[in-house]
């Protein structure tokens, strides 16, 4: 099968029911995205899947054919990945880190100045044990107010 | 120079989890890795008469007699077997190993054996179980007289059940086998547990077994003893085998097998003056220990010490047991025996301020332990003693007694808690465990040495903030070594609220020492002039502070944490849905080395406590936890989260590291008597956590 991973194409050699969560982390070696339950409960696993939130433990491969699908590992090259990471850095929403790839890329797809219900909604998938969710709503909010580094903004005009 | 200490400065490993470079357990392999799965008892009480397998020679099948050492887990009692051999006393005990290549060729494994089983009529009850696993008593004056004194008296009986600590990374490890060596890499709390446990199971020297912590996502006690079991049956098929092999439990199987919080019975008899002074305390304390004793001796005697709660009381009596049951043993979890006692007295508090008609604010004021105060094991406290103090902060913040007028026979409530949690191992503990930490010079500054885990609370980043001000060197020029028992000391536990308050005064110790060493010197110029240089400091405790095991008195810890909780909440009244819409949280930690990490920790416990006592069930049918599933275990999410609003209090505790006490556990301790309480306040009279709709509809009817 062909698809894409963050930005590059990849020819797959694999079942056509293997979770999309094992193609990456076992496959292509992203194990940045995790696994918490296995059951879509915890989001830990989230990725985009054609710029829509997923979780990538209840995606099967064969549903990903010619699909465009990006691990925390290419959030850096998205629109507010870097602002976001370094928010959840500064405002305190990485503790322990298991949940923060899933929190991440949940919060990519929002716009700039997003109100704090949007974020919650788009958090809603997502399971966080340390923080209480507080500081991540804070560090996804501060991170949607920053400027857009350069870097991102090339990125999204090479794409339109 | 800037100082780092009371500064928020960037964590030290928050640039690798933001950007998915962090390494966890189940990302990493070996070459020739075997993927581990265990067997376990379906039935809760019994003996294995005959097993049965049916598995094909590509298979490593293991057990109790492959284990070269003894079959016990080695913490405090050495009653739990690694692996079972005959008898089995919980559902989900392990009792095969196995082992393959192939990960997928270990799903469903549990077909390939049978077991016949001769099963035993099992007990779930702590109250009328035949074994106890300890009892304590603490006493302080008299207690007869108290009652004679007393012009009313109020009983009460709370419970709490079971709480998961679902970390959302669940256990794993990878056992490495060598030349007569075994390496365990894993997520884990304790690396030298996890040593001393797989030298008694392996029999090797202590030199060639080493622990190694990988990136751990969240424990909250439930990566303290468990790891320890995990580690050892994958070193047993790691020798067996003479491969790597990795063991990572799927959610399932973590909940199905790994502890929880102790259930409790709580039960006050209390005697008052008319006015509301408490004169006499005596209270009962019954905790379900599950199958095996782990560490529930240790649980019992934190929660005895903190069961009457924050107040002064001359004549106190407190017996307390913890009791074997045919469940899967219950373990460490944030607080430790504290949460459930504290609930208790704290639910007890409010219904004696509504016997005698005072304000629960009043009857809370009046009874607050002060500086001076002797708390039950007769520790006379220091000026640090912040009770008042987090009280007054905490109703004033939240504007509580106007709320509490306006809003009664309403479905909204409000209520609060006034809760203490001491920092530390209790009392002769931290003698006996006599932690150690180095410090190691680097050229460009110094390198700490500690086997505390960073388990996401900080530790990294915490310890080094405390180096680097007292060796007046950058933030960034302190670097902390993996904790890896090869290198690093035995610096106890990453529990107990103890990492910053023990070992970050080790480590100020040693920073202090390795200043005067080099004097006016830059640590180049030092290592050049005089070579390597690392410096250890083991603990001792601070002058004075006694502690008598025999009587149960004394000084149960160097020093105390304060917090005061106001929960604010709505009740639906057609689905007894409970909403929390705004939470107080002030907490007296002495001092905040760093103030964005410790109000996560405030924040992140007090949501934890909020689902102890709203959403969290643990539903135990025939001794099986039957919502072994996120679908059904319920932990509070995005949607759930209410503001949270928290004020950091400082009274400095002098041997602290810069004044600071414990903070992790305490934040866990008062927000489920606080929701209790504000259920109170809406017309509910509840008595037991957590406070489901069915429990509060059956309140009402």
């Amino acid at each position: 099968m062909l698809l894409t991973i963050n930005g590059k194409k990849r020819r797959l050699d694999v079942p056509p029911m293997t979770r999309l969560l094992d193609v990456l982390r076992e496959h292509c070696g992203l194990t940045g995205t995790k696994e918490g339950c296995g059951e879509g409960e915890c989001g830990a696993c989230t990725v985009l899947v054609d710029g829509v939130a997923a979780d990538s433990c209840l995606v099967p491969a064969a549903q990903v054919e010619g699909c465009e699908v990006v691990t925390i590992e290419g959030a850096a090259a998205k629109p507010w990945g870097t602002a976001l990471q370094n928010a959840f850095v500064e405002h305190g929403g990485a503790q322990c880190g298991i949940c923060t790839p899933g929190m991440i890329m949940a919060a990519l797809p929002l716009k700039a100045g997003a109100s704090r219900d949007e974020i919650k909604t788009a958090l809603a998938g997502n399971l966080c044990r340390c923080t209480g969710y507080i500081s991540i709503f804070n560090s996804v909010e501060a991170g949607l107010k920053t400027r857009l580094p350069r870097r991102a903004k090339v990125t999204r005009a090479r794409r339109r | 120079m800037e100082r780092a200490v009371g500064t928020s400065v960037r964590r030290k490993d928050g640039d690798a989890k933001v950007t998915g470079a962090a390494k966890y357990i189940d990302d990493l392999t070996f070459p020739g890795m075997l993927f581990g799965a265990t067997i376990r008892s379906t039935i809760p009480r019994g003996e294995i008469a005959a097993t049965h397998l049916d598995f094909s020679s590509d298979f490593i099948v293991a057990d109790y007699r492959d284990i070269p050492g003894k079959n016990y887990v080695a913490l405090l009692d050495p009653d739990q077997p690694c692996l079972a051999e005959r008898q089995v006393r919980h559902v989900a005990e392990p009792i095969l190993l196995v082992a393959h290549a192939d990960r997928r060729a270990l799903f469903g494994i549990e077909s390939r054996v049978r077991f016949d089983y001769q099963a035993q009529p099992p007990n779930y009850d702590p109250e009328t179980s035949d074994t106890c696993f300890k009892q304590i008593a603490i006493d302080k004056g008299d207690i007869d007289r108290g009652f004679r004194d007393a012009a009313v008296v109020v009983e009460g009986e709370y419970r709490t059940s079971h709480q998961e600590q679902l970390y959302i990374e669940t256990n794993g490890v990878i056992a490495v086998p060598g030349d007569g060596q075994i390496t365990i890499y894993g997520s884990l709390q304790c690396p030298y547990y996890v040593h001393k446990a797989l030298v008694v199971l392996t029999g090797l020297d202590p030199a060639r077994v080493r622990v190694i912590q990988t990136e751990t996502g969240g424990g909250f006690g439930g990566k303290e003893e468990y790891p320890s079991m995990l580690a050892c049956h994958a070193a047993i098929l790691a020798m067996k085998s003479g491969r790597p092999v990795k063991m990572i439990y799927d959610r399932v199987e973590d909940l199905l097998a790994t502890t929880k919080r102790h259930p409790a019975i709580i039960r006050h008899r209390t005697g008052l003056a008319r006015d509301g002074r408490l004169s006499a305390m005596d209270i009962e304390v019954i905790m379900d220990g599950g199958a095996y004793a782990t560490l529930s001796a240790v649980v019992l005697s934190r929660g005895l010490i903190h069961a009457a709660g924050p107040y002064r009381c001359d004549h106190v009596r407190i017996r307390g047991r913890a009791m074997m049951t045919h469940t899967p043993p219950n373990g460490a979890f944030r607080g430790f025996g504290a949460p459930q006692t504290q609930f208790g007295v704290e639910a007890h508090m409010d219904r004696i301020a509504e016997s005698l008609g005072l304000d629960p604010v009043r009857v809370r004021e009046i009874n607050a332990l002060r500086p001076g105060d002797t708390t039950a094991t007769g520790q006379k406290l220091g000026q640090d003693a912040s009770a008042l103090l987090v009280l007054r902060e905490a109703v004033k913040r939240s504007r509580f007694k106007q709320k509490r007028r306006q809003w009664r026979g309403t479905n909204r409530g409000i209520g609060l808690s006034l809760f203490f949690h001491g920092s530390g191992f209790t009392g002769a503990g931290e003698v006996k465990l006599a932690s150690k930490a180095s410090l190691e010079l680097t050229a460009t500054g110094a390198r700490i040495l500690v086997a505390s885990t960073e388990i996401g609370q900080g530790t990294r980043t915490m310890l080094a903030q405390i180096v680097a001000d007292v060796l007046e060197l950058p933030f960034a020029a302190i670097d902390v070594h993996e904790a890896d028992t090869d290198f690093v000391p035995d610096s106890g536990p990453t529990v107990a609220s103890r990492t910053c308050m023990i070992v970050g005064k080790l480590l100020e110790r040693c920073a202090r020492d390795l200043r005067g060493k080099l004097g006016t010197l830059t640590p180049a110029q030092y290592l050049k002039r005089h070579g390597p240089i690392t410096v250890t400091q083991q603990y001792e405790p601070p002058p004075g502070l006694l502690w008598d095991d025999q009587r149960y008195a004394g000084d149960a810890y160097g020093s105390y944490a304060w917090g005061c909780n106001v929960v604010e909440l709505e009740v639906d009244p057609v689905t007894y849905e409970v909403t929390p819409i705004h939470v107080t949280a002030v907490a007296e930690i002495g001092k905040a080395i760093h103030p964005l990490m410790a109000e996560g920790q405030v924040q992140g416990g007090t949501a934890q406590g909020l689902g102890y006592a709203l959403l969290e069930e643990v539903v135990m049918r025939d001794g099986r936890m039957a919502n072994a599933q996120l679908t059904n275990y319920i932990i509070p999410t995005p949607m759930d989260a209410p503001p949270i609003e928290v004020a950091m209090l400082e009274s400095p505790y002098p041997h602290g590291p810069f004044g600071a006490k414990g903070v992790g556990e305490m934040p866990i301790d008062g927000p489920a008597p606080a929701v209790i309480n504000a259920l109170r306040h809406c017309g509910f009279d509840l008595r037991s956590i957590p406070a489901t709709p069915e429990r509060l509809m059956k309140a009402r009817s």
